[in-house]
């Protein structure tokens, strides 16, 4: 595997300097990490403590209390299906269930060769097409869950 | 003030105090379950709610301060029902096998399901799965019993400033773990145990060693050892506790008898090693300020909580640390190889026990390889002072009506300093009394330093030593260590003078009378009762200076030479290492 990138850029490390001090700014310096990386990495927290001199524990029960950060890296493809009220009234768990079962990963998690990982995300605004998966930047609409293997087989290499 | 009526009785009290504080003055007693009295109210549970005169809103009485005029019930059959809800849905989420937990008989959660007479299941069991953590061989944690009242991440960040643990998660899945779910071993956790001791249930224990100790004193045949033991200073004022006695209650002779019913060979008292830690860092700290051998402010380093802080987050104050080992170490090594000596016996054929207040003192008998200075482990096991109840029950021994029986000689009997080691403050007033004296070969008229005592977080005094004046600061609770530090670590950096020639930390708050393994409900009060019983123990000691302990004298003469010699050096000393908050 490929060493995981951990420095912070230089306008990354620039916005946390300008921000550190400034009180309720940690959600926003967590976002920056996770555009970067994509994740927020072990090591991003580290760097992070350490430069803003905050215990890891704090850091970490921010970022696990939100939904929206990660803490592994994503799958190259990452399965987002949407469980927004629409999807979810028609069915998103059920896709959710189905994906976890094809990939034998739980939502959350990455297949150990990091080809894929599967994240329940609020609305993704197509409501219309309920119940929706994103593969990447691709939307499949009013999905069953037959249809999901045929699917995942067309990202796999 | 603030005149107001709980259940109809009128309650007239400071303004601030908080409707459960208030309660408690009037005999109402309104069930809670988050709150502790160390901490501040963060009403997480739900359980204390209330009412105030006809308005049908519940206010959570932990948190809420008591109004002028306010008319508050604390009883009625909704506020009743609500709680059975809080209790049955948190049951809802807890194992059920109370009969094999650590705390059954002595939960809070328990007590309440008992007293509201839960008798059912009413909402369907959601067990979380989480996997026990035993890493730390000191601190077992077990998420799947903690019921989240946040207690113990309180103690953790707030009062002793660790940060080991954290809420992780949200919601259903929201657990108690160090940051990114490292074991516990693994991050900042300093093993002081004072999250075991504020737990409401079995989440958070000492790892209980009865089962080793049993299995010793009761072997036969060849593989028999002789099994030895020490206790404590802290144990003598806190075990009566778990048999109903008042905090303070001095019952060190009963546990001296309760000690030997177990199957004990020999009994040694921790005060004792205690006296000769004073000589040992009393002796460093005379040299160090007389002469300029070795940097100051001299910092004490009998507790391994501290011991751990200091290596993960003030390593450059290393050279500052005492290199006397604690009380504890120095008996383990004075027992296999001095006593060993005298009663003929094979080292490898002891078993040596301690008693403790403390929880990390179970870390400590194997920090590192100085623990093994008599070629074997100096200690072998160490048991807090929860874990000697617990075998003084199953023995079925009724200590409090034991006749008083004496320690044995010549590592028992101990002077007032080897005893006030247990409470905060302590460890200074000790060594100050033989500082005295090494420095001026005079013994002090008033040996009483009461500038060192009590509870307040960090306290500060200055002794005048024939001309000089000495400057000592005194730090309990790990919480509020840092400051001290910091202002250490400024007056270095700028190339000003120390503001303090010697430092005590502990890190329990009140010192070990408060440790962590002591027997649960430590409160203020609790911890003041416990100190005035360490003082009137002090107070009604033969000797008060550990310098006069005929014994200490003698276990020079025969075996140690003098304090810092060569063999000193080898069994008492030991040395620090700068460690990783994360490994
Ligand atoms: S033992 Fe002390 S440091 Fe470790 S988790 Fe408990 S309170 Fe925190
Ligand atoms: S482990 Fe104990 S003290 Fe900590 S939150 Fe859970 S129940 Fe409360
Ligand atoms: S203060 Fe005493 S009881 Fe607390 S951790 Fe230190 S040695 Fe142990
Ligand atoms: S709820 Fe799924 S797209 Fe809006
Ligand atoms: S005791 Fe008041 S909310 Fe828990």
């Amino acid at each position: 595997m490929a060493a995981v990138q951990t420095e912070f850029s230089a306008d990354l490390v620039r916005f946390i300097e300008e921000w550190k001090r400034k009180p309720g700014s940690l959600i926003m310096m967590l976002h920056r990490i996770q555009e970067e990386f994509g994740y927020i990495s072990r090591e991003s927290a580290e760097t992070l403590a350490k430069m803003i001199d905050m215990p890891m524990a704090k850091i970490y029960g921010v970022v696990t209390f939100y939904h929206f950060f990660k803490t592994t890296k994503p799958g190259k493809n990452r399965l987002a299906v949407c469980m927004g009220t629409a999807c979810y009234l028609k069915g998103g768990q059920t896709l959710i269930e189905e994906c976890e079962s094809i990939l034998n990963i739980n939502a959350g998690e990455v297949t150990d060769d990091g080809q894929f990982s599967i994240d329940s995300v609020r609305c993704v605004g197509c409501c219309g097409l309920a119940p929706v998966l994103m593969v990447g930047n691709d939307v499949y609409g009013k999905l069953t869950k037959d249809q999901l293997p045929e699917i995942i087989a067309k990202y796999r290499n | 003030m603030v005149n107001a009526k709980i259940n109809g009785i009128p309650v007239h009290v400071a303004k601030g105090t908080t409707i459960l504080e208030a309660a408690r003055k009037v005999n109402v007693k309104i069930p809670k379950l988050c709150h502790n009295n160390d901490l501040e109210p963060w009403a997480a549970c739900g359980i204390c709610v209330v009412k105030n005169g006809k308005s049908p809103k519940m206010l959570r009485a932990c948190c809420t301060p008591l109004e002028d005029g306010m008319d508050i019930i604390t009883n009625d059959a909704e506020l009743v029902a609500t709680r059975r809800t809080v209790i049955e849905l948190i049951l809802s989420t807890h194992p059920d096998d109370c009969l094999q937990c650590p705390r059954n008989g002595d939960c809070e959660l328990q007590t309440l399901a008992a007293e509201f007479g839960i008798r059912e299941q009413s909402f369907p069991k959601r067990l979380r799965g989480l996997a026990t953590d035993e890493s730390t061989g000191t601190i077992i944690l077990n998420p799947e019993k903690c019921i989240r009242c946040g207690r113990c991440v309180k103690v953790c960040q707030d009062m002793q400033g660790v940060w080991a643990i954290e809420f992780l998660g949200r919601g259903e899945k929201t657990r108690i773990a160090p940051a990114a779910d490292v074991a516990l071993a693994e991050g900042p956790c300093i093993k002081c145990g004072q999250c075991s001791a504020h737990c409401p249930v079995g989440a958070i224990y000492e790892m209980d060693q009865t089962k080793v100790v049993w299995d010793a004193l009761m072997k036969e045949g060849p593989d028999a050892k002789t099994c030895v033991v020490q206790i404590a200073p802290a144990v003598r004022v806190a075990l009566g506790e778990a048999f109903g006695l008042e905090p303070g209650t001095v019952i060190t002779k009963k546990i001296y008898a309760a000690l030997r019913r177990l199957g004990f060979d020999a009994i040694f008292d921790t005060s004792f090693s205690a006296d000769l830690t004073i000589m040992e860092e009393g002796t460093e700290f005379v040299k160090r300020f007389t002469t300029d051998d070795g940097p100051l402010p001299l910092i004490t380093s009998c507790c391994p909580a501290w011991v751990d802080y200091m290596e993960k987050y003030y390593p450059d104050m290393i050279p500052n640390f005492s290199t006397a080992k604690s009380p504890q170490q120095m008996m383990g090594a004075m027992i296999k190889t001095y006593w060993a000596e005298k009663a003929s016996t094979d080292p490898s054929k002891i078993f040596s026990v301690s008693i403790m207040p403390c929880t990390a003192k179970k870390y400590e008998n194997s920090r590192n390889d100085d623990m093994y200075s008599s070629g074997q482990k100096d200690v072998d096991v160490t048991l807090t002072t929860r874990e000697l109840a617990r075998m003084i029950k199953q023995a079925g021994i009724d200590i409090l009506n034991l006749p008083d029986e004496e320690p044995d000689s010549p590592m028992g009997p101990y002077t007032g300093a080897g005893v006030v080691f247990g409470a905060t403050g302590g460890v200074m007033e000790a060594a100050l009394r033989s500082a005295y004296y090494l420095i001026t070969d005079e013994d002090l008229k008033d040996v009483n330093f009461t500038g060192v005592r009590g509870i307040s977080g960090v306290k500060e005094a200055r002794v005048h030593i024939k001309g000089t004046d000495v400057r000592v600061a005194v730090a309990h609770q790990m919480g509020n260590i840092a400051m001290v530090l910091e202002e250490v670590r400024k007056a270095k950096a700028e190339g000003k003078e120390v503001p303090w020639h010697f430092i005590e930390v502990m890190a329990c708050r009140g010192g070990c009378i408060g440790g962590g393994g002591q027997p649960y409900g430590c409160t203020d009060e609790v911890r003041q009762k416990r100190m005035a019983g360490i003082y009137a123990d002090d107070e009604k000691s033969e000797y008060r200076c550990s310098h006069r302990n005929p014994y200490i004298g003698q276990v020079y003469k025969e075996f140690l030479e003098k304090p810092g010699s060569h063999k000193a050096h080898k069994l008492l000393h030991t040395h620090y290492t700068r460690k990783p908050v994360y490994k």
